[in-house]
């Protein structure tokens, strides 16, 4: 007897044909890829008017895989990209989904330039801790002491607190979840897309392949028993009491949420003045 | 009605880009190209564009990238070390085959070089910049009224090829301030990229018809995925094959090789019984005229070939002309880069003089006219 498989209702989004992923088992991109669909359903957002805009890397693979207008950029350079892909079609909500490497090394100060420029989007950083890719390589989040193939004695170097840096830039909406909070996370990326201007949200991902392995987390499962004993969800803290360390907790939720008027919104007050 | 301005090059450039229906511009200040995006952000809100200074030269370029597939025409100005940053998104242009224009006012490198001083250093990198193979469409004015004719016709080839176009000027054109004639708006052709019509289940982003696929913008409803990696015709990664991958380059390729005839653009000057040809472009394309009139003053067979459009390099066109003639003479503000193309093109027919300046200073004309004097005394 052949037992046909139910679509998932999240199918109607997704290209089909770009099934199956590339990710490895226990990767927590199909937990974010998974909560930002309930997220635009929820939203009932037009798929017609939505465009995702990726960097490179193993997160930099989602916007390939759903279905909108989508574009798979150079290392790091997604943010300015997309930029120019807001301003010139107002239309279209545009989300930017990328790593944690390809947002905060190499595209590290387009990230701080949208975010004070108020730009209109979305960004969703997933931060696995390191550089999946190209095999597991510190990167600008690793925590101090961790083991990567770049650090093999241990991290000497400072990580970034990313909702840190995202307030101190001037984002007006600034959360962190683990994936272990796909629910939370869901309706954060609902209230981030609602909001007019830069919204950030950072996700704490599982990488137990180049990552975990190294650092006493074998196994994706091994992560999320990691988050579930060590987040705490503090509404409204100030960021920069939000660093993470090993063995510390990790502090998720809503940090920032407030209202500026955004660059668009600037420029088209500019050029009613400049035509009068 | 035509208009009569006085801009310098630069300005001409930006209103040259507006008159072809360039209302994106995202750039970084660089000297000597600066008045390009201070006048465009003067003049696009006036035209209901958008102006945005971008935080570096990686970024700008990645903006118009952005904004190209939004809709819009988009261009870019810098010079050399932006120009240099400018690279890895040509190179995502290319292989996405988005229309954009980048001007890049030379100045002389390498490195900081010589910030307000003019070179014509750029000529090997506005084609090889990037890594990979590809072509690029290289344009380059002589005066302020060529920055803006050729800039509009660097806006239509864009679109009509879906390649980055390099309009490559250089710190004196830029600078120096000339009479621009500003023919009527009706006796401009614009050209608009073409777009899919067909519905979404037919349509291949980047399966060309007759040479170009159709463009489909953000928002049409297509759902496109676009990729920096090489792709099929439907836009999907395909990183393992070897055939999508030959089929690719050759079309980001062969579009504009096949095509040379019809991109090229040259100005001859006396070439009709010259026996001694100077080849020249940009600035140092009109010391060479000068140079020109002088020789046939003094009865000397020589005439100019000023290269408007520089890549794809005429090779054709050169190989035909060795023919007729016993010496080029190549002055350009480098230590050798057209040189190189002349020599490859015309298969040792006839003779290649480099006539160099290392940047700073333009070749008088008399520099000039002493080259060819000895050529033609068999020097």
């Amino acid at each position: 007897m052949e037992i046909e498989a139910e679509a998932n209702p999240m199918d109607k989004y997704l290209r089909a044909d770009r099934i199956p992923h590339i990710w490895c088992p226990g990767c927590g991109l199909g937990i974010v890829l998974n909560a930002f669909l309930h997220a635009i359903d929820e939203l009932k957002i037009d798929m017609d008017e939505l465009a995702i805009v990726s960097g490179i890397g193993c997160t930099g693979r989602i916007a390939g895989y759903i279905n909108c207008d989508s574009y798979h950029t150079t290392h790091g350079r997604a943010i300015p990209f997309a930029t120019g892909l807001r301003l010139a079609n107002p239309e279209m909500k545009v989300v930017v989904i990328s790593g944690d490497g390809d947002l905060f090394a190499i595209g590290g100060n387009h990230f701080i330039h949208a975010a004070r420029r108020n730009i209109d989007i979305t960004v969703i950083g997933v931060n696995n801790y390191n550089y999946g890719m190209t095999g597991g390589q510190l990167g600008p989040t690793t925590p101090l002491g961790a083991r990567t193939t770049t650090s093999p004695y241990g991290n000497v170097e400072h990580p970034f607190n990313l909702c840190h840096v995202a307030h101190a830039s001037g984002a007006v909406y600034v959360a962190r979840w683990t994936v272990l909070h796909a629910v939370r996370l869901k309706n954060s990326i609902k209230e981030a897309m609602n909001k007019n201007g830069f919204s950030f949200i950072e996700v704490i991902a599982a990488c137990p392949t180049t990552y975990g392995r190294r650092n006493k987390m074998p196994t994706g499962l091994d992560e999320m028993k990691y988050y579930r004993e060590h987040s705490i969800i503090r509404h409204g803290i100030d960021p920069s009491q939000a660093n993470i360390e090993i063995g510390k907790d990790i502090i998720v939720g809503k940090f920032i949420d407030i209202e500026k008027p955004t660059y668009s919104d600037a420029f088209e007050e500019l050029k009613k003045r400049v035509k009068k | 009605m035509k208009k009569i301005r006085f801009w310098s090059g630069d300005i001409a450039a930006a209103e040259g880009a507006i008159a072809a229906g360039c209302r994106f511009f995202a750039g970084y200040p660089i000297t000597p190209a600066s008045d390009i995006a201070e006048h465009m952000a003067l003049r696009l809100p006036q035209e209901n564009g958008i102006f945005i200074q971008m935080e570096d030269e990686l970024a700008s370029m990645a903006a118009i990238l952005g904004a190209s597939w939004g809709g819009a025409k988009v261009m870019t100005a810098t010079s050399g070390p932006g120009f240099s940053l400018m690279q890895e998104n040509i190179g995502l242009g290319a292989i996405t085959e988005t229309p954009c224009v980048v001007a890049d006012v030379q100045r002389a490198g390498p490195s900081t070089g010589m910030p307000t001083l003019v070179g014509q250093g750029d000529v090997m990198q506005s084609r090889w910049g990037s890594h990979g193979d590809y072509e690029t469409i290289v344009i380059s004015p002589s005066s302020p009224q060529e920055s803006f004719d050729l800039i509009i016709r660097a806006f239509n080839l864009a679109e009509l090829y879906r390649v980055p176009v390099i309009f490559l000027m250089d710190e004196c054109v830029a600078h120096m301030s000339e009479r621009v004639v500003v023919p009527p708006k009706e006796k401009i052709e614009v050209v608009e990229r073409l777009k899919p019509s067909m519905p979404p289940e037919q349509y291949m982003p980047f399966k060309p018809l007759n040479n170009i696929a159709p463009m489909a913008i953000a928002g049409m409803g297509y759902k496109i995925h676009v990729t920096g990696l090489t792709h099929n015709e439907k836009g999907y990664p395909q990183t393992t094959s070897t055939e999508v991958q030959e089929w690719m380059i050759r079309h980001i390729c062969d579009k504009i090789r096949k095509n040379e005839r019809k991109i090229r653009d040259i100005e001859e000057y006396e070439m009709d019984d010259a026996e001694i040809a100077v080849v020249s472009f940009g600035i140092a394309g009109r010391s060479a005229k000068a140079a020109v009139k002088i020789a046939r003053k003094h009865g000397i067979k020589a005439g100019l070939i000023r290269l408007k459009t520089i890549w794809p390099f005429p090779e054709e066109y050169f190989e035909n002309a060795a023919d007729n003639i016993k010496k080029f003479i190549v002055a350009e503000i480098n230590y050798g880069q057209v040189k190189l193309e002349v020599e490859r093109s015309i298969h040792g027919k006839a003779s290649v003089e480099l006539l160099p300046k290392f940047g700073g200073a333009v070749h008088t004309p008399m520099e000039i006219y002493n080259k060819i004097k000895e050529a033609k005394n068999g020097n």
